[in-house]
């Protein structure tokens, strides 16, 4: 990897043939089976979503700038419910590992494409659908169950359209089974000559191991949506208490995948920050093997801590003493993960490129994310902060902190890769510095208030909450600049910004040694791989 | 990466083992579809495994209701059903072995097979639950157990049994769906021994779906019967 042809400068010349100059119009794309086209497609489809989703954010932080509240209790639990809906089953869940990771991961392995091309632009197309299920509940007024759909609220009270946001999220759950199958099988079989497994770039070990949550998790968040349908409709079913069901059953059955599913919504992140820690270190990631393994760990742990949830809903003691131990247990991989990134950086040729930017953010919100998850792992301290603003803050901490940062950063990191395009340097710089402050704005004071005992998911609150409240709204609004900004660069970056050689970063890794944007097969001829991934030398040799 | 080896001199072309642009051998093509398959099997598994252990904890709370239940349920059609599904998977399983062995005319005798039987197990099935309309046992639209102090709990086992057959049922019809294709292509002439790949992975899944049922028989019809 270390021998890489330099870039000759070309001036004016014809722009040579790649992904997205092979063919033109709407019917090149939406019938491609191309993993780069596809992971476009899911790149515009998520961006959509994502500024729904944020719009409802915007609308139910501007309702608690006033303690009684502005809009009636009835359209701020559609709000929340439906922001909740849209964020994690269409933007969260997808984000990582439909765009970047489909884009990727055959070329960071030296495949021509993922092992089922033609399912994969399947699985875009029942994303689609199911996104037009969830947006036609949302048209007509939309869900007031929260994102969870516990029953029997959802099953028997609930005068709201669950049953097409049901059906939405159901349809949404394929598109994740099919992507997460087409990456467990591209991994084992697709591999160029020479990438062995200790060879394979962590983001690559990181969406393996997402694609078998993805495969496991999600079929049960399937059959437990019909069951809820069919009890819906039938007005009797195995979660109504009379007739000797039992409502925590669903959240069993819910939490099996949607704990398993918050793992979906970090682990990729994990492996975008794996990949921009090591290029801009310019060192190997620190300890890879345990990073690989940790992401595996993590996979598997995932499947038995999905208790913690149900804490303070009817779990005995005992369970929940084993739920919390093994919640702790998480910890230790994500801490591994958390200290080789730093230990990568140290005594390292540290640069501060925009991507690099958002990788230090992830990894210091992250961390308080992770770290205030041990609190509420914890049986006593949960009891009390369970259900309030608390747990809202930790898990954005993660979720947007986290998982958002990554993605922004990954796009950054790639987007030369995807467009063979540059953005505006000084402008990605300080979007991100405004993404870092409007997120910690908005998100900090909701562990003060949570741990205050403001409880979630109510319209109004008392008026000594009120200042903190505020904040938290005006962060909001920082933080929703923030996203527009790179919005507005990029975009303007695909026509104007200055065309980027095949390796802008100077990165090692199979995707930096084809043409940038890459063919439609990705290399001319199958590349041999061999060495070991992130091997760095120095600097001047390998930018081009 | 293993390669096969072929006799020189007779390598099957392209066309013929219908490599997909993006693999390198029919062998990795083959090997990409059957994880593929079982990966997709797992999940599978999964889905159904919801309503599995759904069914255990009420079972382990109910059982006295459960049992009352399979006086209703019809033993001889239920056994019949598991009979005819075990056939079919025989028939699918030697289909298999005809594409296998390139004989077209078998792959289609044993295709047509594999469907009737299919087609028996649904119409039997249908009689089933026409039945249990005209008993009034079927919850939320037609519901009245003779056995008052059962009436609450026997509706969860019912509410499962509809929601396991029908699901089992749906993933038939989906069965059928996929062998009618099978059979067009057969009758083009498509699949020999160089390329039979979606026969054996529509075959996998044919197998997986008889399986359920194994489960689902017992589980449904004979609770009353375990003395």
């Amino acid at each position: 990897m270390a021998t890489l042809a330099h870039g000759t400068p070309e001036i004016a010349a014809e722009e040579p043939v790649n992904y997205l100059n092979v063919e033109h119009g709407w019917k090149s794309w939406l019938f491609t089976t191309d993993h780069k086209r596809i992971a476009v497609l899911y790149l515009i489809s998520i961006t959509l979503m994502f500024f729904v989703g944020g719009f409802m954010a915007v609308l139910f932080r501007i309702n608690l700038l006033e303690p009684e509240g502005i809009f009636s209790a009835e359209t701020y639990n559609r709000l929340f419910s439906m922001h909740g809906i849209v964020m994690v089953f269409f933007f969260l869940v997808p984000s990582i590992p439909a765009t970047l990771a489909n884009f990727l991961i055959p070329i960071m392995i030296g495949a021509k494409d993922l092992a089922f091309p033609r399912i994969n632009l399947l699985s875009w197309y029942i994303y689609v659908v199911g996104a037009i299920l969830t947006m036609y509940a949302v048209v007509r007024g939309g869900v007031d169950t929260g994102w969870t759909f516990y029953a029997p609220y959802s099953s028997t009270f609930s005068n709201s359209y669950v049953l097409a946001a049901a059906f939405g999220v159901f349809t949404a759950g394929f598109s994740s089974i099919l992507t997460g199958l087409n990456f467990i099988v591209t991994v084992h079989k697709m591999r160029a000559p020479g990438m062995t497994w200790s060879r394979l770039p962590l983001f690559v070990w990181s969406n393996y191991a997402t694609g078998l949550i993805q495969v496991l998790g999600t079929p049960v968040l399937a059959i437990v949506l019909l069951l809820l349908a069919f009890e819906r409709i039938a007005h009797v079913g195995i979660f109504d208490p009379n007739i000797g069901g039992d409502p925590i059953l669903f959240q069993h059955l819910f939490w099996f995948y949607s704990h398993p599913a918050v793992y979906i919504m970090i682990l990729p992140g994990m492996g975008v920050i794996s990949e921009i820690v090591s290029c801009f270190s310019r060192k190997r990631v620190f300890g890879y093997n345990f990073v690989a393994f940790s992401s595996m760990a993590i996979a598997v742990l995932s499947f038995v801590v999905w208790g913690h949830h149900m804490f303070i809903t009817g779990e005995s003691v005992y369970t929940g003493l084993a739920f919390s131990f093994l919640s702790f247990m998480v910890a230790v991989p994500s801490a591994i993960k958390v200290f080789n990134w730093t230990a990568t950086m140290y005594k390292g040729s540290v640069s501060f490129d925009t991507p690099m930017l958002y990788a230090f953010g992830f990894i210091g919100l992250f961390t308080i994310g992770g770290l205030t998850g041990l609190f509420l792992a914890t049986l006593a301290t949960d009891v009390a902060t369970h259900g309030t603003y608390f747990v809202v803050a930790h898990f954005h901490y993660v979720m947007v902190g986290g998982m958002v940062m990554a993605f922004l950063g990954g796009i950054h990191f790639w987007w030369p890769k995807m467009t063979g395009r540059m953005y505006s340097e000084a402008w990605s710089k300080f979007a991100a510095l405004i993404v870092f402050i409007g997120f910690n704005l908005t998100f900090f004071p909701q562990f003060i208030l949570g741990y205050m005992g403001m409880p979630r998911r109510y319209h109004a609150y008392p008026p000594e909450f009120q200042a903190l409240n505020v904040l938290s709204s005006a962060g909001a609004s920082v933080l929703g600049v923030g996203y527009i900004i790179p919005m507005i660069y990029l975009l303007w970056s695909l026509k104007y910004g200055p065309k980027a050689g095949p390796n802008p970063w100077g990165a090692a890794g199979l995707e930096w040694q084809t043409q940038s944007p890459p063919t439609t097969f990705n290399f001319d001829e199958t590349p041999i791989v061999t060495e070991e991934a992130y091997n760095y030398g120095p600097l001047e040799e390998v930018i081009g | 990466m293993a390669e096969t080896v072929i006799p020189v001199g007779q390598e099957p072309t392209a066309e013929e083992t219908h490599l997909r642009h993006h693999f390198a051998t029919p062998a990795q093509q083959m090997d990409a579809a059957t994880l593929g398959m079982w990966t997709f099997l797992i999940t599978e598994v999964l889905f159904f495994g919801g309503m599995f252990a759904a069914y255990a904890i009420y079972r382990g709370m109910y059982m006295d209701a459960f049992a009352s239940t399979s006086e209703f349920m019809n033993v001889v059609l239920g056994g019949t059903n598991t009979a005819v599904l075990i056939c079919s998977s025989l028939t699918m399983a030697l289909g298999v072995r005809a594409a296998q062995l390139s004989n077209r005319k078998q792959l289609q005798l044993f295709l047509v097979l594999t469907m009737i039987f299919g087609t028996i197990f649904l119409v039997i099935k249908g009689f089933e639950y026409h039945a249990k309309w005209v008993e009034h046992l079927v919850p939320g639209f037609n519901f009245h157990y003779p056995i008052p102090q059962f009436e609450r709990h026997a509706q969860i086992l019912f509410f499962l049994y509809f929601c396991m057959t029908g699901m089992h049922a749906l993933h038939m019809i989906v069965g059928l769906g996929l062998l009618s294709y099978l059979l067009i292509q057969a009758t083009r002439k498509v699949f020999s021994a160089t390329y039979y790949a979606p026969v054996e992975m529509i075959g996998l899944y044919w197998h997986f779906v008889d399986i359920v049922w194994i489960f689902l028989f017992p589980l449904l019809y004979l609770i009353g019967h375990r003395k």
